[in-house]
């Protein structure tokens, strides 16, 4: 097969990607998200965990240890199968916190720390970059297969897949700022590319099983004859790789990226949990047959990391060779661009965003368009993460076994387990002792497992690998401490896991977290128990406009407006404004954290609000077990008080009618007799003047006099009675309007001229001039009331009543004083209750309802009647309604 | 009516429910320990036999408690979104 009908058929394999992505991406763009979102295409994405180290280096990894090659899929087995423990919580916390990388999530748990989303990322970068190269080389070493002049051009092979696979990248993955809101397109083309490496590794497998060796029974015994029978699983390495690639599983960004931030729907963990091990299953089911065959048949010396492309090549099948290597081609591809995608979010989220903030000098509400320095900042990193993916591939010189540099990536982003591990199961774990132990398993990874794998003496000299740095053996790198004789791979992952975990435990007891470590540290182990995270946002200074102004810049104006006017409409307001309360602002930073991650989006909040302040309320909520039922108990408590309150309330209510009660037969004996006085001497007078034919003109005056007279008395009574019950009820109609108090006194004054023979009222004129917005008549009637009980109660000899205008606390008050003997303390308290007269008999003139009727106008006024006591006569304080309160 | 014999207790699908998401709880420690012992052994065709064996049941043993596992995802979700979704103040 010629090589140019390779790269033509390679090129349209890339086509078709091309347009299967950006068919996803216009579906998913109308809104037809529809399977594009399904078990079947998450699981499928999960895939991407197969890369051409898996493809190609399997088998020659197979070739060389035998079995141990299968640890690298039993790991991920187990943390599939253990769905329900682990990676449920994770996809849910990743949910509910908008996660967008593994050093969001990490950063995120510490109290969003950014100092850790940088470490996280640096790890990420350095991780990855190896794995990168390893991906360009599987690709240019099976170009190279078909290449009439072997060994020659690998670079510029190299060079141009670094190049398109940049370019789909940045065309796919930054086309959507919002990294929760799932790139259709890279995992349209990234299921398509499982299904071909599945397709492609099982047609190699079944023709070599069933068409070289002959069937499974004689396979197997092709196996037990070869030199891999002759392979001993090592049990320390076959336990360490096992645990090392389920954290790395768990862990590498690409891996992170599918499996959490692209995941749609929690229940998708429940098909993946069986169909991805599935998978693994069947990828690596024809891993030693193809293995056992491959040193069988061709010749010694024939690299076995590419017997998957050799073996159907060396039987003339060309178009099996062709499907195999478009199956390692999508296993590279695939890897590479998910890697790049996820490894340029932490960049640009936790380095380059937070640099730009720092330099904008205003803060970041300026106006710049951040969506455009984060955009270019991605496809930068995307670019600069391929470029060192080809340095690292062009200066490793393609040495190596390609299972060697796979592990040593495994190793190194497995360091963010203990952090990882330790934050969504003990709360007690803090931001330093995530921050020691990430920085401690890193520099042990690099010391004892990175800088050795470029070879024995390039980067560290022999002299130290023999006797340590500067002498010192016991930090020889691949004897720490003096212990000798462990597999490098088995001592690097024991060390750097070891001394990571004991400096994450070891400070994170010492150090003393922070208010909103504590709390996003509970809502990362109880993500099952609380749904809400509480971040605790006071809205302080913060005004809707600056936030909206920030938002547009990250969210783009549509969104953001929708996203302002939707909360607006929440609080029951119109425009695009809402009140900037601790909620929105909660929402807010959760849909930034969607763009730009959550240590960027809380930096940003925090300078436009001003700060976050967390609680008591808010940390009671999250406190540990005991304090919970505690507070549930007091909660209790609480309860049962309350519902004894209201049973005492009840029980004064019932009182209270009671009393009602009582008061109410009062008054109805009270009011007939009242009714049954005047009613008596009308009968008898009517009665005399009925029998009295003979009676003088004289009398019969008198008596129909007498009989007028307490009709009239019957009649005001009555009248007062429907006035009190009507003021009573409220159902009295108020006629405000603008009058002086001097209007009203002079109204009141001259309504009682006519007979206040003999009381002399002293007034203050000046004093008087107090607008007033109230209903003139009805103060009116309360003034002629007061002034008239004080004429028929003064009985000294030159009686005089004066009308005294002032203040008080801010109110005009109107005292009415007169000279008299006062009112007896006894009788003070009762004066304003009906049917009440003082004790002096003349009041019969009364019915003892003037007073009550005063104090109920008053009230409807919304002002107040009171008897003043010490005033040298009887006085009665009216105090009157605040005139600017009335008024607006 | 209540017959006589039948067990008191009433809640019986809640707790089966429960006891299946222990039991999926309870596969990787047995997977962990039965992908272990290839370790100690030394036959490379029996080993992989073995292994792709344990594989298998461990394929199928979590296919058959996950299609459970997702009613119970599902009616959990639904318990909780009404929660997630409601004004933070209400």
């Amino acid at each position: 097969m010629s090589f140019n009908l390779l790269a033509t058929i390679c090129l349209a394999y890339v086509a078709v990607l091309f347009a299967f992505a950006f068919w996803a991406d216009q579906r998913a763009a109308s809104g037809r998200v529809g399977w594009l979102a399904s078990p079947l295409i998450y699981t499928l994405s999960l895939s991407i965990y197969c890369t051409a180290w898996t493809f190609y280096g399997a088998v020659g990894y197979a070739a060389r240890s035998g079995m141990e090659f299968v640890t690298i899929y039993l790991g991920p087995t187990l943390v599939m199968v253990g769905w329900w423990v682990l990676l449920r919580r994770l996809v849910r916390i990743g949910r509910s916190q908008r996660i967008t990388s593994i050093a969001d999530f990490i950063s995120s748990r510490y109290g969003k720390s950014n100092m850790l989303g940088v470490l996280v990322t640096l790890l990420a970068v350095v991780g990855t970059t190896p794995y990168i190269a390893l991906q360009l080389q599987s690709v240019t070493l099976s170009f190279d297969v078909f290449s009439s002049t072997p060994g020659d051009n690998l670079r510029e092979i190299a060079f141009i897949v670094a190049i398109g696979l940049a370019a789909f990248t940045i065309v796919f993955g930054t086309r959507n700022l919002d990294v929760n809101a799932h790139h259709h397109g890279v995992v349209i083309a990234i299921a398509v590319e499982a299904i071909v490496k599945l397709v492609a590794l099982l047609a190699v497998g079944i023709f070599v099983v069933f068409m070289l060796a002959g069937g499974p029974g004689p396979m197997l015994d092709v196996i037990a004859a070869s030199p891999i029978a002759e392979q001993t699983i090592q049990p320390e390495r076959w336990t360490v790789l096992i645990g090392l690639s389920a954290m790395a599983f768990l862990c590498l960004p690409r891996m992170f990226q599918v499996m959490v931030v692209e995941n749609s729907d929690e229940r998708h963990l429940a098909t993946a949990s069986w169909a991805f091990p599935l998978y693994l299953f069947l990828m690596s089911l024809f891993v030693l047959p193809i293995a056992a065959v491959g040193l069988n048949v061709l010749p010694d010396g024939a690299n076995p990391d590419l017997f998957v492309l050799t073996l159907p090549l060396e039987f003339d099948r060309d178009m099996l060779a062709m499907l195999a290597f478009l199956g390692g081609f999508s296993s590279a591809t695939s890897m590479v661009i998910v890697a790049a995608l996820a490894v340029s979010t932490m960049v640009s989220n936790h380095i380059v965003m937070p640099i730009w903030l720092s330099r904008q000098q205003g803060g970041a509400t300026v106006s710049g368009d951040v969506r455009k320095v984060v955009m270019v900042s991605r496809r930068i990193s995307i670019a600069a993460l391929l470029a060192l993916g080809y340095l690292y591939f062009v200066y490793s010189g393609g040495s190596g076994a390609l299972a060697a540099i796979g592990l040593i990536a495994f190793t190194g982003m497995a360091q963010v387990i203990p952090a990882l591990i330790g934050g969504l199961f003990w709360r007690g774990g803090t931001r330093v002792g995530a921050a020691a132990g990430i920085g401690v398993g890193f520099a042990v990874w690099l010391w004892c497992s990175f800088l050795p794998s470029f070879g024995d003496a390039s980067l560290i000299p022999a002299s130290v690998f023999a006797n340590g740095p500067f002498g010192l053996s016991f930090l020889r790198p691949q004897a720490l401490f003096g212990i000798e004789g462990l597999d490098p791979l088995v001592h690097a992952v024991f060390w750097s896991l070891l001394l990571n975990t004991v400096a994450f435990c070891f400070f994170s007891l010492l150090s003393f977290p922070s208010p909103l470590e504590r709390l996003q540290g509970a809502a990362y182990v109880n993500v099952f128990r609380y749904t809400e995270t509480a971040p605790g946002w006071s809205g302080g200074g913060a005004e809707a406009e600056d936030l909206l102004v920030m938002s547009q810049r990250i969210l783009g104006a549509g969104e953001a407006q929708t996203l302002f006017t939707g909360e607006a409409q929440a609080q029951g307001k119109g425009g695009y404004l809402p009140d900037v309360t601790p909620p929105f602002l909660e929402r807010l930073e959760r849909e930034l954290a969607g763009s730009v991650g959550a240590a960027t989006a809380h930096a940003m909040l925090m300078q436009i609000t001003g700060g976050v302040s967390v609680s008591v309320e808010d940390l009671m909520r999250v406190a540990d077990e005991a304090q919970q039922i505690l507070e549930y108990s007091n909660q209790l408590e609480a309860k049962s008080q309350e519902l004894g309150r209201t049973a005492r309330q009840l029980q004064e209510a019932n009182e209270k009618l009671v009393a009602l009660s009582v008061q109410k037969d009062g008054f109805l004996s009270q009011i007939s007799h009242e009714l049954r006085t005047p009613m008596t001497s009308i009968r008898s007078f009517s009665e005399i003047l009925m029998q009295g034919e003979n009676m003088s003109p004289e009398d019969r005056a008198r008596y129909s006099q007498i009989i007028h007279d307490e009709t009239i008395r019957l009649t005001r009574l009555l009248d007062d009675l429907l006035d009190l019950s009507v003021l009573e009820n409220g159902q009295v109609t108020l006629n405000y309007s603008e009058v002086t108090l001097g209007t009203v006194l002079d109204r009141a004054v001259d309504a009682i001229a006519h007979s206040s023979a003999g009381i002399q009222i002293v007034r203050d004129l000046q004093s008087e001039d107090i607008p007033l917005h109230t209903d003139g008549d009805r103060l009116a009637q309360v003034f002629i009331n007061l002034i008239s009980n004080a004429q028929k109660y003064c009985t000294v000899d030159n009686p005089s009543l004066r009308i005294v205008v002032g203040q008080e606390a801010g109110r005009p008050v109107v005292d009415f004083v007169d000279n008299g003997h006062g009112i007896d303390t006894d009788v003070q308290s009762v004066i304003f209750e009906k049917f009440s007269r003082g004790s002096d008999p003349r009041a019969a003139g009364g019915a003892g309802l003037g007073l009550a009727i005063c104090r109920e106008v008053m009230k409807r006024l919304g002002g107040g009647i009171a008897y003043l006591p010490g005033q040298g006569g009887a006085a009665f304080r009216v105090t009157l309604p605040r005139t600017q309160a009335v008024a607006a | 009516m209540e017959k006589p014999g039948q067990p008191l207790f009433l809640a019986r699908a809640s707790y089966r429910r429960r006891r299946v998401a222990d039991a999926a709880r309870l596969v990787p420690f047995f997977g962990v320990i039965l992908l272990l012992l290839p370790g100690l052994w030394t036959t490379t065709a029996g080993s992989m036999i073995y292994i792709f064996t344990v594989w298998a049941v461990l394929i199928l043993a979590i296919g058959a408690l996950s299609s459970r596992l997702r009613g119970i995802t599902e009616a959990d979700q639904e318990a909780s979104e009404p929660r997630r979704d409601r004004p933070p103040d209400g």
